[in-house]
């Protein structure tokens, strides 16, 4: 948005030179430790989130009726203890994070994939269409965008995945400033007024040409994205407008267990733990990541 | 100068014009009318108070009155709170919340930026990871667990705070929640004035500068700091709006009479005239923020001007 | 045991809350903010808080909430039990002096049952002659039977003889209002600097949202016996603010707590913790309406046999709340406690008769039954709602929760857009009519839709008894009647949940969980 940045490489088309790229970037990624032990602690906890629920010995709804809020025990299968329903948490802590993990991606994808087609479409196109793309997401910027999510939880409550593509279709203006700024500077180059005098179609050059070469950016993006949409969920988690029972998010979890900290601290520590470590993971990773395919940093 | 101001803010009409009938005809869909409440209202009376606020016309019809209030200054009165309007209510909310945001947004500039600063030029150093760790450490965790933690930690166990209440804006009431408000702003300002920082460390004018033998302080404080602020100002809009955003959470935890409540309980009351004079109110706010911002970057990059 | 508690509180306040700082100010925490303070506005138990400090009835409640005279010095009933007539104190006086009189009351009546006012609580006052018709079908508010006979002696005649009125005439609906303040500043009477009231405590400043301050009114009647200072109500709504602000001493009574804390605030507060029985159920509606499921009374009384009270009110609530297997809760004045019943019937026992009682409906391990659960949004109402659908599932029944905020979800169960629905009912007064009517075909807040000729017509007779105890027969004998339908499913009995400062003197627990600021005040 401030800064346009510069297109990273030169490649002649998507492929070859585009592989060397990548390979580039993940050689350099490799080096930064915190980047690749974030990489590595992520992919357990998705591991985790997804096979979990599966292997510990209580079911996600099950009630344990000798076990209300009860502290972690090994003997009765209560690894992380149990919540004030007595149901296992750290079968709900790992459910849940299936829901906040999938949640934040439905709505990061769909900021994507708007973000990147408008960016590219109005960076492509130029002058007054661009112009007037533009003028839009300024207008899109001045919305009070938390106030909306808000009343759309209020209207639409009770379909998360709704809500969540809602959410994504307002994350996604950042997202298309970026990658118009990348498609402004890529057009201007070689490869692309070869391919136009070539008689290439608009619109394979946008998606075959252009968008391909603004990933790098747009992939750091992403992995900022889905922390904030994390977080977002946990927010209206407080507000009581998170997902409903007898479904649970980490936002769900951890509202939950602010009110018992000083009583029954596992409630709130183990899901905070869980989604604590992703943020950082991907905050992470998402710094590696920056500092990987950008070469002015190399 | 003149001319551009008045250009945006002829332009933030049809924003404006946007998050009205969004957000009026977002809530008048919601299920559940003001009136709905745990006793049900006798027939007629319902009727009656329907017909006050004329509720029982036709939603369009209900949108052009409202216009045609709002234009005359008219919020209309708070479905819930009877014995306020819905502006006298944003007039006493709104100080509350600004005081609390300009002290957040201060806070969070005045520790951000240095460990930005000092985390890029000790790049990948101990230095770094622990600064930049610590300023993770305050997006990891959602702000509404860290408001009761402070409260349980400084109010109640130490008790060397207030655990909540505003008390006409006394000071001691309000160091604890700028600093849960600010916390998560720090950690953004520090990131990105990291990177920007990064950034320009690494371009070719500062190697310039460098090769002529500048002392490192003077490169840093008279070359590469202007440059680096830019990106940091621009997210200026959008952390004010962050601010706003979790003012709502904190409000509610310190109890803190600000106008971030009135609107989250506005949207769960449907006090559908409360909810709309908020989301105008802060709809025009953040059109003059960004105007602001974008004014304070163009004083800061000599390439932008906008007189012609 | 009064002496005991303060002695023990001194040594607490030593050590885990601080002293107040003045020690004629009380501080207390509401769950809510007030939606005014005009008293034909409000219907929340927050608001008469403030209310009732601020006004008083022609009675009024007394530290354990016995009803004593309030602005009425005496009063005489005829013998038909229709008209009453009060005397009432001359040295009554609005905050800015002026006399309270007869004419108060009558300005009052009208207005609060005039359409116009909108008062959600006004059929409160139906059994006063004509109120209804005023109310609902618009007719002169002059034909209401209040009678100002002159300044200080006050007529009212009532539709029929109404045991209960006299309990009824403390409550917020029946305050006066000064006829010379609302009609000078019209609606916003009520605001800080326009209000007048004739209460031991008046209005002082009102921020929204964060503290009501009301001061020591020096025209009331009694001032001398009120030893506070002033009052200062902060609305909070978090109750987990609330107690920490207790906790750190900032508040000296909290109206409410969060449940789960109930064993921490046990071990670490106990002098401040405290809990009473609360004339309130809680309850769960089933929708009685045909194409439900719950229409068959056999499902309903397998769901309410399955159900485990015990376990409910001891491992998910644990305040203290009794398990509930009737309507109307205990310590209701002339009225004798009912159960179904099987209540004698062990656990197993009961849930071997819901396993016959669903296959007799024709549900089963291969025939579920699916349930359509509405709860609003609380805390505590969903983690009763889970376990209801966990102690269920043995029954082959499949629970789906819904959950929505306070609003829709009323409407909701009004439309009878449910199986199994949260509800809870607070008496408005004393009487087991008040629980009971919820239950009589075609009654509003009668959300199931339960319709039962032989309960309407016992209700009937009932309300046209004058002997007090032969009309509580006559009203448990339909209650007897509906729990045998299953009309709805008891849960348990509220009980209140307050934090006091144990050096403060003079509150007592009571059912009606009534606390009035001029009964209080600091120990020295």
């Amino acid at each position: 948005m401030t800064t346009e940045p510069t297109p990273t490489t030169l490649p002649f088309d998507g492929n070859s030179a585009g592989e060397s790229l990548a390979g580039d970037a993940w050689r350099r990624l490799k080096q930064n430790r915190a980047a690749t032990f974030s990489l590595f602690l992520l992919g357990l906890i998705a591991i985790a989130c997804v096979a979990g629920p599966w292997l510990t010995p209580w079911g996600l709804n099950e009630v344990d009726w000798n076990a209300f809020t009860a502290p972690p025990s090994i003997a009765d299968g209560h690894y992380a203890g149990t919540d004030a329903n007595g149901r296992d948490l750290l079968t709900r802590t790992l459910y849940g994070g299936q829901i906040s993990l999938s949640v934040a991606l439905v709505a990061t994808l769909v900021s994507l994939v708007i973000g990147v087609l408008y960016g590219a479409i109005a960076g492509y196109m130029g002058g007054r269409v661009d112009n007037l793309m533009m003028r839009f997401v300024d207008i899109m910027y001045s919305l009070p965008f938390m106030f909306l999510v808000i009343l759309l939880m209020v209207v639409f409550g009770r379909n998360i995945l709704l809500i969540y593509a809602a959410i994504g279709a307002v994350e996604w203006l950042d997202m298309s400033r970026i990658v118009r700024g990348q498609t402004l500077a890529l057009k201007r180059r070689e490869f692309v007024e070869a391919a136009h005098a070539l008689g290439v179609k608009s619109t394979t050059i946008v998606t075959r040409h252009l968008i391909p070469n603004t990933l790098g950016p747009v992939i750091v993006y992403v992995t900022l994205t889905v922390p904030k949409v994390i977080l977002l969920e946990s927010f209206l988690s407080f507000l009581g407008l998170g997902v409903q029972e007898p479904m649970t998010s980490w936002g769900v979890l951890i509202s939950e267990g602010k009110d018992m900290m000083q009583s029954a601290p596992w409630m709130l520590l183990v899901p905070s733990a869980f989604l604590a470590i992703t943020l950082l993971c991907l905050n992470f990773l998402g710094d590696g990541l920056r500092d990987a395919l950008d070469p002015k940093t190399r | 100068m003149l001319y551009y101001v008045g250009k945006r803010l002829l332009q933030a009409i049809p924003t404006l014009l946007i998050v009205i009938t969004v957000s009026f005809f977002l809530m008048h869909m919601a299920p559940g009318g003001p009136f709905d409440g745990e006793r049900q209202l006798p027939a007629e009376i319902e009727a009656n108070l329907l017909a006050t606020y004329h509720l029982d016309q036709p939603v369009w019809k209900q949108y052009l009155l409202y216009m045609g209030n709002l234009l005359q200054g008219d919020f209309g009165p708070s479905f819930r709170y009877k014995d306020f309007t819905v502006t006298e209510l944003i007039m006493q909310g709104f100080p509350v919340s600004l005081e609390l945001g300009l002290w957040a947004i201060g806070l969070a500039l005045l520790i951000g930026l240095p460990m930005g600063i000092v985390a890029a030029i000790r790049r990948n150093s101990t230095v770094d990871y622990m600064v930049m760790g610590t300023a993770l450490a305050g997006v990891a965790v959602p702000n509404f667990v860290i408001a009761p933690l402070l409260a349980l930690v400084f109010g109640v166990l130490l008790a060397w705070l207030p655990v909540g209440g505003w008390n006409d804006g006394h000071w001691r009431n309000m160091v604890l929640p700028v600093v849960a408000l600010s916390i998560q702003q720090i950690a953004y300002i520090a990131r990105m004035m990291r990177a920007s920082m990064i950034e320009v460390l690494g371009s070719q004018y500062i190697r310039t500068a460098r090769a002529k033998g500048l002392a490192e302080y003077e490169v840093i404080w008279g070359h590469a700091l202007r440059p680096a602020l830019l990106p940091v100002v621009s997210y200026l809009g959008p952390a004010i709006a962050g601010i706003i955003t979790g003012s709502v959470v904190i409000e509610q935890i310190f109890g803190i009479p600000g106008i971030g409540r009135y609107f989250v309980q506005g949207a769960l009351n449907r006090d559908y005239t409360l909810v709309m004079g908020t989301v105008v109110f802060y709809g025009a706010l953040i059109v003059l923020i960004n105007l602001i911002v974008d004014l304070l970057y163009s004083a800061l990059d000599p390439q932008i001007r906008y007189d012609h | 045991m009064l002496k005991q508690r303060a002695l023990l509180g001194a040594c607490l306040t030593a050590g885990l809350l601080s002293s107040p700082l003045y020690a004629d100010t009380l501080r207390i925490s509401i769950m809510g903010e007030p939606a005014s303070l005009d008293p034909h506005k409000i219907s929340g138990t927050w608001e008469n808080d403030v209310a009732g400090d601020l006004f008083e009835g022609l009675i009024t409640e007394a530290a354990d909430g016995e009803r004593i005279p309030g602005v009425a010095e005496s009063w005489e009933i005829s013998d038909d039990g229709t008209v009453y007539t009060f005397t009432l104190r001359e040295d009554a006086r609005w905050s800015d002096g002026e006399p309270v009189t007869a004419e108060d009351f009558v300005f009052a009546f009208r207005r609060i049952l005039t359409p116009a006012t909108a008062a959600d609580y006004a059929y409160l006052l139906y059994p006063v002659k004509n109120a209804e018709a005023v109310y609902s079908e618009g007719a002169d508010p002059e034909t209401l039977g209040i009678e100002a006979l002159d300044a200080h002696t006050l007529q009212i005649t009532l539709e029929r003889s109404t045991p209960y009125f006299l309990d009824q005439l403390s409550h917020y609906t029946a305050y006066p209002v000064p006829r010379h303040v609302v009609e000078e500043h019209g609606d916003a009477w009520s605001r800080p600097g326009n209000m007048v009231s004739n209460g031991p405590f008046a209005l002082q400043r009102w921020q929204s949202q964060t503290r009501i301050e009301a001061v020591r009114n020096e025209h009331f009647h009694s001032h001398d016996d009120v030893a506070l200072e002033r009052v200062i109500y902060f609305p909070i709504e978090e109750r987990n603010t609330a107690l920490n602000r207790f906790r750190a001493g900032e508040i000296d009574v909290a109206r409410d707590f969060p449940t789960q804390q109930y064993d921490w605030l046990q071990d670490n507060l106990p002098e401040a913790t405290q809990t009473a029985p609360f004339l309130g159920i809680y309850y769960f509606v089933v929708n009685s309406r045909d194409g439900h499921p719950t229409a068959d009374p056999r499902v309903r009384e397998a769901l309410s046999l399955a159900t485990r009270r015990e376990v409910i009110t001891e491992q998910i609530l644990g305040t203290g709340e009794e398990p509930a297997y009737s309507f109307v809760p205990p310590g209701v004045s002339h009225y004798q406690p009912q159960q179904p019943e099987w209540v004698e019937l062990s656990q197993d026992e009961r849930m071997s008769r819901a396993s016959e009682l669903m296959q007799d409906a024709g549900y089963g391990p291969d025939n579920p039954l699916e349930l359509m659960l509405r709860y609003n949004t609380s805390e505590d109402h969903r983690r009763v709602s889970i376990a209801l659908g966990a102690m269920w599932e043995p029954l082959g029944v499949e629970v789906d929760l819904y959950n929505s905020e306070v609003a829709v979800h009323y409407a909701d169960l009004r439309q009878g857009d449910f199986d199994v629905g949260r509800a809870g009912w607070i008496g408005d007064y004393n009487d087991a009519q008040n629980f009971l009517s919820l239950l009589e075909s075609g009654v509003a807040n009668n959300y199931g839709a339960y319709s039962n000729p032989e309960f309407d017509s016992l209700m009937v007779e009932a309300s046209e008894t004058q002997d007090l105890d032969e009309r509580g027969e006559i009203m448990a004998q339909a209650e007897r009647l509906a729990l045998d339908d299953a009309a709805v499913l008891p849960i348990y009995y509220y009980v209140s949940r307050n934090l006091v400062n144990p050096s403060l003197q003079g509150w007592e627990n009571n059912i009606e969980d009534i606390h009035r600021s001029r009964w209080v005040s600091f120990e020295d």
